[in-house]
């Protein structure tokens, strides 16, 4: 049996088969033991509620006038109806449209170094023997229990050095040296069958070439899911960009959600509609990927 | 069955089998770009912060002389500069963790099992569960912040309606801003457990249900006796990870209450960032990320041997 889905691979579990189904069970149960199904369909959408509601308030918000964002009672429909706030913050002093495009490149480029440094390097260490691999290894899983907190005075004065604070090199290279896209790489990796390479190793392939050909095709899904797992923790970084970018027109949209709540800190409406701009792609990616996501994730404490 | 006959001739110069040739120059190729980010970016920083935390070194003053010990020794003299304004950043690290690390695991546990008891939808809500994690610190934060606002917000506002209090200050005063911070990061992150925890129910074996049942064991000793050791690998990945998510906590106390009132929310590292990087203190800076980090070494150590002697 070749094993093309290892049981740890994060992309791939498969769902265990629903051994009954509950609408089987209906006909037979009385009414007062199908309760229990009801109850509980009635706390999951309780719990539903409780994350869409406030998310959806956010949007309509974003549609309101300043006024009608705070007026008493409270109603969830915009009365009237307004872009404003989306205007505002297109023609305002907070270029929130330039932050939208530095974090969609920073997202792409951090995205493109990990993919291309954790793969090479994943390779070397599921497929070849060398000296040293242990402790290499070894040094790089440890760094996945460090607090980052650690990295934060000494890394910024090496950027500066670098002369790189208030660029898109401060708030991307530094974040591509992390341990879990190659960890996450190798795992895959180790998983994937060794008979198609053995047999272009017996026909001379080299090395660079069974990683070009043979492993990287065959990881496209591990590739993929690490892209949207690297774009989305860029996206969503918020500590270091705080700190390393200087200038209003280098930020990242989340650093500059926190400027907009300072700026406009009783213009409701105009805060929520960055909130919006800056969770749509992220939510877009995630309706997209959900899957992958959400499994790469959830495997991650099963193999720990 | 006929691959695992043949596996071991298949083999030949594999990883892992004593005598495979060796490719070092090859092997440090491939590993060589990322090897010179994970050097420039994580070996040398580990040492890098050790060195500045031995220095009196402030970014605004040219010259760092060697002080030794001194940070470290300022920070368990009371009276110091930085001693009482850094342990009371770590009081309050503190207080979020032990009140929200309990419910980040009781939650999860209680949705998770929800979401395994093979109902229809269970992917749907597992993806309604998740999707508030995939948000940024920053939105959470500025959302909330408009949701909670004592006057303005909506929060307030539907509890007036339904007969509570409708003045409670939820971002501006304690103990209600520990109230609003920790549940908070429950509304955001819970989803993030909930799936890991979801995933360990679905690796327990299934006979093992059936054979308690034939023993007549009801749903709450099922839970107690199968369910809870069969998760207890998972339970513990989750215990440290959140323990050291919730130590780290920065944006939310950041955004939502500016770490007021006074500086009662102002977390660790958002002490540590301000001093080492707004005010340019960074030997002292430094010096308090190495004693966070032993704390919650020591946590984590005894944690995982609490964790593991229970089994």
């Amino acid at each position: 049996m070749t094993q093309l889905a290892p049981e740890r691979l994060p992309a791939a579990a498969p769902q265990p088969p629903v051994p009954e189904s509950t609408g089987g069970d209906r006909r037979r149960r009385p009414w007062h033991r199908r309760l229990p199904t009801v109850a509980l369909y009635v706390v999951l959408a309780i719990m539903t509620l409780a994350i869409l509601l406030p998310l959806l308030w956010i949007v309509l918000t974003s549609f309101k006038t300043d006024f009608d964002a705070i007026s008493r009672p409270a109603s969830p429909i915009p009365d009237p109806f307004t872009v404003d706030a989306y205007r505002t913050l297109s023609s305002g002093q907070q270029p929130i449209f330039r932050w939208f495009l530095n974090s969609l490149a920073a997202g792409a480029l951090q995205t493109t170094i990990i993919l291309v440094t954790a793969s090479l390097g994943a390779y070397a260490l599921a497929r070849l023997e060398f000296r040293g691999k242990r402790i290499v290894f070894g040094m790089i899983v440890s760094t996945l229990l460090v607090p980052p907190v650690i990295f934060l005075i000494p890394n910024y004065l090496i950027v500066q050095n670098l002369g790189w604070l208030d660029t898109i090199w401060a708030i991307t290279v530094p974040g591509s040296a992390g341990a879990f896209g190659i960890f996450f790489l190798r795992q895959f990796f180790i998983g994937l069958p060794l008979e198609i390479e053995e047999a272009a190793r017996l026909d001379g392939a080299s090395d660079l070439r069974i990683f070009l050909q043979i492993v990287l095709p065959l990881s496209r899904p591990a590739l993929a899911t690490l892209a949207v797992l690297s774009f989305l923790s860029n996206w969503n970084d918020f500590l270091w960009p705080v700190y390393v970018l200087l200038s209003p027109e280098n930020l990242t949209l989340q650093p500059g959600l926190s400027v907009l709540s300072g700026a406009y800190s009783t213009h409701f409406g105009i805060v929520m509609a960055g909130a919006v701009i800056a969770s749509v792609p992220v939510l877009i990616l995630f309706t997209l990927a959900q899957r992958q996501i959400v499994d790469s994730v959830a495997a991650s404490g099963v193999k720990g | 069955m006929a691959d695992t006959l043949l596996s071991p001739a298949a083999r030949t110069s594999r990883s892992g089998r004593p005598g495979a040739p060796r490719r070092d120059l090859t092997a440090y190729a491939f590993l060589a770009p990322f090897l010179l980010l994970f050097a420039v970016f994580v070996l040398v920083p580990a040492v890098y912060g050790l060195v500045i935390s031995l220095h009196r070194w402030n970014s605004l003053v040219p010259i760092h002389p060697f002080i030794g010990l001194q940070n470290y020794i300022d920070l368990v003299t009371p009276g110091s500069l930085t001693f009482s304004d850094f342990w009371s950043s770590m009081r309050a690290t503190g207080i979020f963790t032990v009140f929200s690390v309990p419910l980040l695991i009781v939650v999860p546990l209680l949705a998770a099992v929800l979401l395994n008891q093979n109902l229809k939808g269970t992917t749907f809500f597992r993806g309604v569960f998740f999707a508030p994690y995939v948000l940024g610190v920053a939105v959470i934060g500025v959302i909330w912040k408009y949701l909670l606002d004592p006057q303005a917000g909506v929060v307030n506002h539907l509890l007036g309606l339904i007969g509570l209090p409708d003045q409670t200050p939820w971002t501006v005063d304690v103990p209600w801003a520990w109230v609003s911070l920790v549940g908070v990061t429950i509304w955001w992150t819970a989803g993030l457990n909930t799936v890991i925890v979801l995933a360990g129910l679905k690796g327990i074996n299934a006979d093992l249900y059936e054979a308690a049942s034939l023993d007549g064991a009801g749903t709450l000793r099922k839970f107690l006796s199968v369910t809870l050791p069969g998760l207890r690998p998972v339970m513990i990945f989750v215990t440290t990870t959140t323990i050291l998510a919730s130590a780290n906590m920065f944006g939310q106390s950041f955004l939502l209450t500016q770490g007021g009132p006074g500086n009662t929310t102002r977390s660790a590292i958002m002490y540590i960032a301000d001093q080492g990087l707004a005010q340019g203190n960074m030997g002292a800076a430094s010096a308090m990320s190495y004693v966070l980090f032993a704390v919650l070494a020591v946590i984590s150590v005894i944690n995982f041997r609490i964790q593991r002697e229970k089994a």
